[in-house]
Formats: C-alpha cells, structure tokens, sequence
C-alpha cells in the first residue's frame, strides 16, 4: 500500500515535471507583444517637427476622429515599404495619421518626407526614443491606431501591409 | 589662514558629499537597468545592450530616475508599457504563484521524507 502511494506521489510529480518542460518547449522565449489590449494615450509633450515648438498630447489628438500614430525613421527600410499605403490612409477623412520620428537626423528624415511624400498631419520628433517608450514600442515601424475615446485600440509590429489597412479601414468606417 | 583652511575642508566635504550621492543615484540607476529585460535581444538585460530599444530604455531610466521615481515605481511604469515580461524579478501573481512557492514545497516535501526517515532509523 505505501510502495503504491509512493509510485503514486512520483507518478504526479513526473507528469507535472512533464507538463510544464512541454508547455516551457512550445512557448517561445522571445518577446511576443500583445497586440489587442486597449490603453490609454500617454500624457506627453514632443516637439514639432515643422514648427520646432514643443506640443502637449491634448493638443495634438484634440478633433473627434480616429488617429493613426506612425513610428518611422529615414534609415529604417521597411517603413520605405509601408510608406505608399500611409499616403494612401491620409487621403481618408475619417483618419488624422502622426508620425513619430524616431532616433533621426533632421535633414534625413526632411529629405526622406520630401522623396516619398507626407502623409502625416503632424510630425514629433523622438530623438532618444523616450516617447515611444511611452507609447510602449519597441522598434520601428510600429502603428497605433487610436479610436475616437483616445484608447489605443491596434498595436501593428512591423511594416503595414495591404491586410493590415484592409482591417484599419473596416474599424474607422 | 584658518579660514582658508576652514574653507577648503566645507569645499571638499560638500564635494565629496556630491560625488557620493552621484555614485549611489549610479548605482540604483544601473541596477535597475541590470533587471529590465531587452525585448529586441535574446537573452540580454538592458544594461548589457547597446540596441535601440535599450537605449531608449536607458534615457527613460534616467529620466524618471531625476523625476524622483523610486525603483518600484519605474518596474511599475515598464509593467505598464511592456507587461511582466519586461522586468526579470517576477512579481508573485496567479501567473508566476508556481514559480514561487514550488521550490519552497519542494524544500518542504524532501525535508518531511528525510525527517521520516530519519525517525524510522531511531
């Protein structure tokens, strides 16, 4: 009886120890950021990219609409990529596009707005990363999309693509 | 000549003084950074990373180091922004409650078999 309890007792133990190495193998040890959770915008102040002045968040997500915030940099490739669909989002009426230049030269990013085209309202500049922090990325490019109650509704990884926007204008609709 | 004597003992104590508090806002800032995790390196803390991300992390640190914010409050702040993941010292949630106390009622189930035994022995 107490050598089947014992057995018993190492049994569940093995199994445990089996459950949990099986579950530790199949779940990946890399970030996976969650995409779906509604925050609120962070309260910060950046600097214009045009006008050079410093700007308050209220202000810049002030009109009753949705909002797409868009975090690029002149040296990142992929948001090359992305860059016509952003051109083709900021002919819709519904939708107010900021960029969030991110850890850019000035003159870089200017000439990169200047080949490609602007398809943001308005540009911020992070130049040591801090208001993306905020925003809570961790790379570039990086699309927030912000609903009418100023939450952050979609977190986009990576460059946008045509199922991406397909989705974007569905929800603004 | 005794007051000059006076005067550069205050200087080099409130100097000193200063250099120290600096050190020990260092030595907070980079334990701190020691314990966030990189989320774009594998197996890196922010500290030992030179990537974008942790750069950022880095100047955010700092910036909220000098705002006052003590160490739980920025672990609060990257928890916020990042989730659990972000800070290596796991908090004692229904999450991690296994991790925790597991090791403890190992401890206590192989200490009550050696306990055991060791009266059966007697």
């Amino acid at each position: 009886m107490k050598n089947k309890l014992s057995l018993f007792v190492i049994a569940i133990f093995l199994s445990f120890c089996f459950v949990i190495f099986y579950k530790g193998l199949n779940t990946p040890n890399n970030y996976t950021p969650k995409v779906s959770e509604k925050k609120n915008i962070p309260n910060f102040k950046a600097k214009d990219f045009d006008s050079n002045n410093f700007i308050n968040s209220d202000k810049i997500f002030e009109e009753n609409t949705f909002y797409i915030v868009n975090i690029w940099a002149s040296w990142c490739v992929p948001c090359r990529a992305e860059h016509p669909l952003l051109m083709q989002l900021s002919n819709n009426q519904s939708i107010q596009l900021i960029g969030l230049n991110y850890r850019d030269n000035f003159n870089n990013a200017q000439k990169f707005i200047n080949e490609f085209g602007n398809p943001y309202s308005r540009i911020l500049i992070d130049k040591d990363g801090t208001l993306g922090i905020e925003f809570g990325a961790y790379g570039v490019p990086e699309t927030f999309l912000i609903d009418k109650n100023k939450n952050i509704i979609k977190k986009y990884v990576g460059p946008i693509n045509q199922e991406i926007m397909n989705e974007i204008k569905l929800i603004i609709k | 000549m005794k007051i000059l004597r006076i005067f550069i003992v205050l200087f080099m104590v409130t100097n000193f003084t200063e250099l120290r508090s600096d050190e020990t806002n260092d030595a907070l800032k980079n334990k701190i950074l020691k314990n966030i995790r990189c989320l774009i390196c594998q197996g890196q803390s922010v500290y030992d990373s030179e990537s974008d991300f942790a750069s950022s992390i880095k100047f955010i640190v700092d910036k909220k180091t000098n705002e006052g914010l003590n160490e739980e409050q920025i672990y609060q702040f990257l928890r916020k922004k990042y989730g659990d993941w972000i800070i290596y010292d796991p908090q004692l949630n229904k999450n991690t409650y296994i991790l925790w106390l597991l090791p403890l009622l190992l401890f206590l189930f192989g200490g009550a078999i050696i306990f055991k035994k060791l009266n059966n022995q007697k």
